[in-house]
């Protein structure tokens, strides 16, 4: 192995000491790579605002009260899911009356993973520019919770979200596992007819509460 | 058919149904890449070549770039291991599942894994290695090939697939799209939570944090990421880029060259094994970097292919890969990054720099069958008779430079493949030696004025020639060509005309004459 490791790194050396020159890393200001209308967003209002409306333009969904939510889940059958156990008494409170009708597990059991309706997990972040949920490990509370139910709702406060992706870059942290998520999972493999849910979510709902 | 012309002899025995979804397919995928790029940006050409120059400075130092994102890796608990060559990746593979005793294997997309054959040979060890990205799944249980590096199976119908879901016991015949993605989904499902090991690859690693970025659509990543407990990921040496925020660039620029999108479903950021506090996840992560050829290509006069960040908007566009599909490339990457990189990557087996399967010799090899290659010279020191099989896929081009245009990183593909040419005529591959009774009417023609005019004033008989008594290149060009009315002489003419008249020079020609080119 690390014969190989020599071997590539001697290799590689040796072709670039023949280069005739080396490009210098070109300098860019971060808003070169906002598209059109990403710049413009510059309050916490204007940025849950963008983020709706780009997450609806990816297909998502997004509530700003937990009754609409509970009133959506209720119409889609979705009556059993997870909660994340820290977030169990924000999120019955919010539902109101549908707190009743909708039963929230706080433990997942992989061996019936397809008994999830709903996961509810909490989000990391938002990005207004692209309509995304950030995931992290650290604020997700299982990694299959956020996944392999039919519909996942991601919780945050308007104050998480990033005006744009240059934004939610740079404010990266430690953490090993981060996931922008962008709309519902989705295909086009077959004839390229755009087909919801292959392996994630077919929904992919935030509620932003605060 | 001589060597020059199997991309053709693919295309010409593909049916129909093929040829009409491939080009459909393609065709949609460059005219949605091009309505997004400019709905969203101002500037999309300085974007990529913005792209284009961060790739190339981190190539120009990639020696740097590929310590410091080893570092971080390991720093961040990441076991890092580098393979010279495809039989000492699937090596590394096979010796970190057999420590883990790993049985099943769950596989998101990635072109490096299908370059060193890693599903095949595992199978071959008696370890379940399934593909779980929709298309590649298709791809596995017809034991076919994947026709398109992003969509791979943009060559199959719906019909097709639901045949093969039947066969393999998915479900009774149905072709609706969503019910053969439904029943994927259940199927896979079962297979993420029973796999030991999910393998993918990676579409880029920040040097400055470590960072391997993941982007997909489906979330099968995410799944084999979820359910497993080791996560190894197979990364060629260019995939990485300096910095964090580098990555915004190129996010921005993959999911709209790819498909369209302003960005994919899902981008996984990934630098560790799962946090301590989280449930699901892998305990323990592999990087394998992988060179397989890469640095030979660095060294040859055709770097720039390196910067390719995998997003199919050459083979979209391409008129080439339009008509023929993927599978004319008779390799893993197809289109015009395909007919660069095939060729360049091309080697036989443990004749790389590895050895690792103990056989051939280690260290020097590969060099011995430079051919034009070695610094300076087009491509690298690769195999001159592996190189030789593909050298027919660069002369597979009109040189039109819509790939170079659509390029997210700007390659300069068209020089390449004229480098390409040069290198495999003169290596002496088939179909590049023209035989001399071929073009040595033409050349006595040509070379005598006298006999070039009379040619010309009597070129518009030719249309009155029986076909059948027409030249046989002729004959064999015009089954799928229709020649247009002969106007030969007519510009000759013209200029003769415009002398007698005294006309000054550099007037445009009337109009109608404007395209010809006696």
């Amino acid at each position: 192995m690390s014969d190989a490791r020599a071997g590539i790194f001697a290799r590689v050396r040796d072709a670039l000491a023949h280069l005739p020159e080396k490009h210098a890393l070109p300098e860019y200001a971060s808003d070169v790579v906002l598209s059109r209308g990403a710049g413009d967003v510059r309050t916490p209002a204007a940025a849950v605002t963008r983020l709706r409306e780009r997450m609806e333009a990816v297909r998502g969904r997004v509530f700003t009260d937990g009754r609409s939510l509970g009133a959506w889940l209720v119409e889609r059958g979705a009556m059993r899911g997870y909660c994340d156990p820290a977030l169990l008494d924000v999120v019955t409170g919010a539902l109101g009356g549908f707190a009743d009708r909708i039963a929230l597990e706080t433990a997942l059991d992989r061996a019936r993973i397809d008994d999830y309706q709903f996961g509810i997990t909490r989000a990391a972040g938002a990005i207004a520019e692209t309509g995304s949920l950030i995931l992290d490990d650290t604020t997700t509370s299982r990694r299959l919770a956020a996944l392999a139910p039919w519909i996942h709702v991601a919780v945050l406060a308007p104050a998480q979200t990033y005006p744009h992706i240059p934004a939610a870059l740079a404010a990266l942290n430690r953490d090993p596992y981060i996931i922008f998520c962008t709309g519902p999972s989705k295909t086009a493999d077959v004839e390229g007819i755009l087909i919801e849910g292959v392996h994630g979510p077919g929904e992919q709902a935030a509620l932003i509460l605060g | 058919m001589s060597g020059g012309e199997r991309v053709d002899g693919f295309a010409a025995a593909q049916s129909e149904s093929r040829r009409e979804a491939v080009r459909l397919g393609s065709k949609a995928g460059h005219e949605k890449r091009t309505e997004v790029l400019w709905r969203d940006y101002e500037d999309p050409d300085g974007l990529r070549r913005l792209a284009g120059a961060i790739k190339q400075h981190t190539l120009d130092h990639l020696d740097v770039y590929m310590a410091q994102a080893e570092e971080r890796l390991r720093a961040h608990g990441v076991i890092v291991h580098f393979a010279a060559d495809a039989a000492q990746a699937r090596a590394i593979v096979l010796d970190i599942l057999q420590r883990r005793a790993a049985l099943r294997v769950v596989k998101a997309k990635s072109m490096a894994t299908e370059e060193i054959e890693l599903g095949p040979f595992l199978e071959g060890k008696g370890i379940e290695c399934l593909e779980t990205d929709l298309g590649e799944f298709i791809v596995q249980i017809d034991a076919d090939h994947p026709s398109h590096i992003v969509k791979p199976i943009i060559h199959k119908n719906r019909r097709e697939i639901a045949r093969s879901f039947e066969a393999h016991d998915l479900g009774a015949y149905d072709d609706t799209p969503e019910v053969i993605t439904r029943r994927a989904r259940v199927f896979l499902r079962r297979k993420y939570l029973e796999a030991d090991v999910g393998i993918t690859g990676a579409n880029f690693i920040s040097a400055e944090s470590g960072r391997l970025v993941l982007v997909t659509n489906e979330g099968n990543s995410r799944f084999c990421l979820a359910a497993t407990r080791c996560h190894v990921a197979l990364v060629g040496i260019e995939k990485i880029v300096p910095r964090d925020r580098d990555l915004g660039v190129f996010l921005n620029l993959l999911a709209r060259s790819a498909t369209g999108q302003s960005l994919s479903v899902y981008t996984e950021l990934i630098s560790g094994p799962r946090a301590a506090t989280q449930p699901d996840g892998p305990d323990e992560m592999h990087v394998i970097f992988l060179d397989n050829g890469r640095s030979d290509v660095l060294a040859g006069d055709c770097r720039e292919i390196l910067r390719c960040i995998r997003c199919g908007a050459c083979l979209n566009v391409c008129p080439v890969y339009r008509q023929a599909s993927g599978h004319a490339y008779r390799g893993v990457y197809s289109g015009p990054m395909g007919a660069v990189l095939t060729p360049l990557l091309a080697r036989e087996e443990g004749q790389g720099h590895g050895g690792s399967g103990g056989d051939e010799g280690r260290g020097s090899g590969g060099a011995g069958g430079a051919g034009a290659g070695g610094p300076g010279g087009a491509g690298g020191a690769g195999g001159a008779g592996a190189f030789l099989a593909f050298a027919d896929l660069p002369r597979a081009s009109s040189l039109c430079g819509a790939c170079n245009e659509v390029c997210p990183v700007d390659i300069p593909i068209p020089d390449m493949l004229l480098r390409l040419r040069d290198r495999g005529k003169r290596a002496g591959a088939a179909g590049t030696v023209v035989p001399p009774s071929t073009m040595a009417g033409f050349a006595r023609l040509a070379s005598r004025p006298w006999v070039w005019r009379r040619a010309l004033a009597t070129g518009r008989l030719l249309g009155l020639v029986p076909a059948p008594l027409r030249p046989r290149a002729l004959r064999v060009w015009g089954t799928n060509h229709t020649l247009p009315p002969w106007r030969g002489g007519a510009f000759r003419k013209w200029m003769a005309a415009r002398k007698l008249a005294g006309a000054p020079p550099g007037l445009s020609a009337p109009a109608t004459r404007t395209k010809e080119k006696p």
